[in-house]
């Protein structure tokens, strides 16, 4: 008799410590970037109690600007400008097209719903992730566009890689590449401007009070049309972050990248209470790590019915998730 | 209708919730429509005749497409219209009676299918009585769906909607990739899926021919369309009701309301896996590619454009989403009918506009337009009128002097379509005569963009239109078709 189990502690023994922080290294890189997107849908879940299902569309998008601005300035193997300015304005661009494509869902799919039935606004979202989605695939053709930044001030012919993934330092001779580096301060140092956002200014202030009751905001003179287009503005531009960031970091960009990310990233601000900032952190990082280690242990066709296991899991223990406040339903 | 009268004055706010109001009375002015014209006439029959005899016009048309369709038309027309039917019947029961949104629907169906698969074909050597291998397939699907929704019962709804969502995902990626070894053998035969599946046998009536598969199906979706109609009118149906007007007043009546909603989500759920099997049959293979989201994105556009909790309603969307799709299908045997189709569709949306004169002006603007832009673009330079229109029979010569084809210019498609889209948000978002002004190169545009890329890509464009239906049906007639508005009373 043949046990599966036998062939995954094998596995573990094989793999050994350094496998194991080799895996824990790409969980926490891959976690963060669910983390930014799970981010968009908490505070949206936040202040609208809306599932925005296109908000992984709006990921993938952001992924496309940044690809088609590096493409502009020559591409990766001869980019016309030095590589740190480049990187940052794919940043921008990415971040601000992304951010008003998301105000302007907001204000065509999800405002005029207001009022409306709970599954109506939801199934707008529905209808934008498909149609978004389907639209990069009618122009693409289905082709997946590579970002190609192992190339990036580097050269192929010799295998000499960019900068970008060049070793920044290395722990038992594993290295952390600077790619790595970049992604994880980068999501790091969002989030706390999201945190400063959202508990330090006049928008954060208002952004809580509208969560907390979006009429009793409205009296109080808060134009909460505005807050919400905010909160979408925000969460867009993370997202387009992270999908930049994917690009740089793993390369491909295709249209059907913002459904999986999305879903994972869902999954990540479910498992850690969707509403709650600091739950979407943790669980973007306890999913990209469980992604990780069921990859490298079990098999990558495995990881997203492990991913689904956590979701489950977490689902009967703690349903409101692991940060979740208890709803209180007020009549 | 002379006796009209007794229909009180229009509200001045008709999408206010109104106060002091009954249900009667807030509906009033939509009854108001309807009275008048040929419409009107038909839709009050309609409504007035019992839903027996509605049922029986219905079957009653369908059992005579054999004798008028060919074989292709009747399985792609015929054939995939009552089974989406009969599966939407089925999503119907969970989203729009229970309103729960249950986005792994398809899963359920594709769990249908591989259980029928492996219990009725050469995958495993197993070959059950096809009634009995059918029965299988509707607990299996129905025990699953019970320890999915038991997952996420003490929650609200919208978690219920993340969890299945993510189970269609995982069962996808489990039937597809992980294919785990039992008994030797690749469980669900990974990409490949599971082939040579039996045909559905009754008794020792084997059947074969799309005829025999249709008048199944056929009778299939009479039953559970009778049992739902009387679903609906049991306690339960109005338990059902009651729960997705309002889960807490439900369940201060004492309703129990997670048993309720597991209860139609079991029933959704087998549903789905008796659709499955017979899926399954008439494919004779099963492949996880079938039950992906486009699947799910069909059905719920067709129980939302017939009306959610209508059952006439998804007959209607099954109809009418299934035949746009097969036309505009691309092996579709009618290439011609879909360019019809599109500008009958646009025509038809135009005399919408009141009042007729703005009507008028926008259709002549867009032509005079169309000529204009096609004059300089084409005195600019010779290759912006140079393509070819595909498959447009009559219409060729037509189009071609009136939209602009560019040969070789890469990105024309990119940017035309994106300045649609962003045409359509601009246009919808100001009013009065800017927004007639607005129309013409609007709808200009959307010929472009019909005739430079969405006709050379028509699988993709059917999915986008569908996508588009579904945001545009919840900002028009969040109601769908035949449903009838829920009005907010306080």
């Amino acid at each position: 008799m043949h046990l599966p189990l036998l062939d995954i502690i094998d596995t573990i023994r094989t793999l050994g410590w350094g496998g194991a922080f080799e895996l824990a290294r790409n969980g926490i890189v891959l976690g963060s970037l669910y983390a930014l997107i799970a981010l968009g849908y908490t505070l949206v879940y936040g202040i609208l109690k809306l599932l925005n299902f296109a908000h992984g569309d709006i990921y993938m998008i952001g992924a496309f600007i940044g690809f088609g601005v590096l493409s502009a300035f020559g591409g990766a193997g001869n980019p016309s400008i030095a590589i740190l300015p480049l990187v940052i304005l794919m940043f921008l661009a990415a971040m601000l097209g992304s951010g008003l494509l998301g105000v302007v869902i907001e204000r065509f799919a999800y405002r005029p719903l207001r009022n409306a039935p709970r599954i109506a606004p939801l199934i707008s979202a529905l209808g934008v992730s498909f149609f978004l989605q389907n639209s990069v695939l009618l122009l693409t053709g289905g082709q997946r566009y590579n970002y190609g930044t192992f190339e990036l001030g580097g050269d192929l012919s010799t295998a000499t890689p960019g900068p970008l993934f060049r070793p920044a330092f290395t722990v038992d001779q594993r290295p952390v590449t600077w790619v790595q580096v970049l992604v994880v301060g980068t999501s790091l140092g969002l989030m706390v401007a999201l945190t400063l956002v959202v508990s330090r200014t006049r928008l954060g202030k208002a952004m809580r009070a509208t969560a907390f009751d979006r009429e009793a905001a409205s009296m109080m003179g808060i134009d909460t049309d505005r807050v919400i287009a905010s909160t979408f503005f925000i969460g867009s531009v993370l997202a387009a972050a992270a999908g930049v960031m994917f690009g740089l970091y793993i390369g491909e960009t295709y249209h059907f990248m913002g459904f999986l990310a999305g879903l994972k990233a869902f999954t990540a601000a479910v498992v850690g209470g969707i509403g709650s900032i600091p739950g979407a952190m943790v669980g973007g990082l306890l999913i990209g790590l469980t992604e990780a280690y069921a990859t490298g242990y079990i098999g990558g066709q495995w990881s997203d019915v492990a991913v689904f296991g956590i979701l489950i899991l977490v689902m009967l223990v703690r349903p409101n998730g692991l940060f979740g406040a208890r709803a209180i339903q007020k009549v | 209708m002379p006796d009209r009268t007794d229909l009180p004055a229009p509200d001045a706010a008709p999408d206010a919730p109104r106060i002091g109001v009954d249900d009667w009375v807030a509906q009033a002015e939509e009854r108001r429509e309807r009275g008048r014209g040929v419409s009107g006439f038909l839709g009050r029959g309609w409504e007035s005749s019992p839903a027996s005899a509605k049922l029986l016009v219905l079957v009653g048309l369908a059992s005579t497409l054999p004798f008028w369709l060919n074989e292709g038309d009747l399985f792609s027309y015929g054939l995939y219209t009552l089974l989406y039917a009969t599966l939407a019947l089925g999503l119907n029961i969970v989203v729009g009676f229970a309103g729960l949104l249950d986005l792994g629907y398809v899963a359920f169906y594709g769990l249908g299918a591989y259980t029928y698969a492996l219990l009725s074909s050469e995958h495993y050597g197993i070959h059950w009585p096809t009634p009995a291998a059918m029965a299988a397939a509707m607990a299996v699907a129905a025990a699953v769906g019970l320890a999915l929704g038991f997952t996420s019962r003490r929650l609200l709804g919208d978690y219920l909607a993340i969890v299945t969502l993510f189970f269609g995902q995982a069962f996808v990626a489990f039937a597809n990739n992980a294919n785990p070894k039992v008994a030797g053998e690749g469980l669900t035969g990974g990409s490949n899926g599971i082939a040579n599946v039996d045909s559905l046998s009754f008794f020792g009536y084997e059947l074969h021919t799309t005829e025999q598969y249709f008048y199944l199906l056929l009778i299939v979706f009479t039953l559970a369309a009778s049992a739902l109609f009387f679903l609906n009118q049991s306690r339960t149906g109005r338990a059902w009701r009651a729960l997705r007007e309002d889960p807490l007043a439900a369940e201060a009546m004492s309703m129990p309301v997670n048993r309720l909603k597991l209860l139609a989500f079991m029933f959704g759920a087998a549903t789905a896996g008796l659709m499955g099997t017979i899926f399954a049959s008439i494919q004779t293979a099963v492949v996880a590619g079938n039950f992906d989201t486009s699947l799910l994105i069909t059905l719920y556009a067709i129980v939302i454009l017939g009306g959610l909790g209508s059952i006439s309603g998804v007959i209607v969307g099954a109809i009418v989403i299934n035949v746009t799709f097969e036309f505009l299908a691309p092996s579709s045997g009618h290439p011609e009918l879909k360019r019809w189709l599109f500008y009958g569709v646009i025509i038809l949306l135009l005399t919408r506009i009141r009042p007729w004169w703005r009507a008028a002006a926008v259709f002549v603007g867009t032509i005079a337009f169309g000529f204009a832009v096609h004059a300089i673009a084409h005195a600019i330079d010779p290759s912006w009128t140079s393509g070819h229109v595909v498959d447009a029979g009559r219409l060729a010569g037509a189009i071609e002097a009136w939209v602009i084809l560019p040969t070789g210019k890469a990105k024309f498609d990119t940017v035309v379509y994106i300045g649609l889209v962003a045409a359509i948000i601009v246009v919808t978002q100001v009013r009065g005569w800017w927004r007639t002004i607005g129309m013409i190169p609007t709808l200009y545009l959307v010929a472009v963009v019909w005739e430079n890329v969405l006709v050379e890509q028509p699988a993709v464009t059917r999915l986008i239109l569908f996508g588009a239906l579904l945001i545009a049906l919840m900002m028009a007639r969040p109601q769908g078709l035949l449903g009838t508005a829920r009005v907010e009373i306080v």
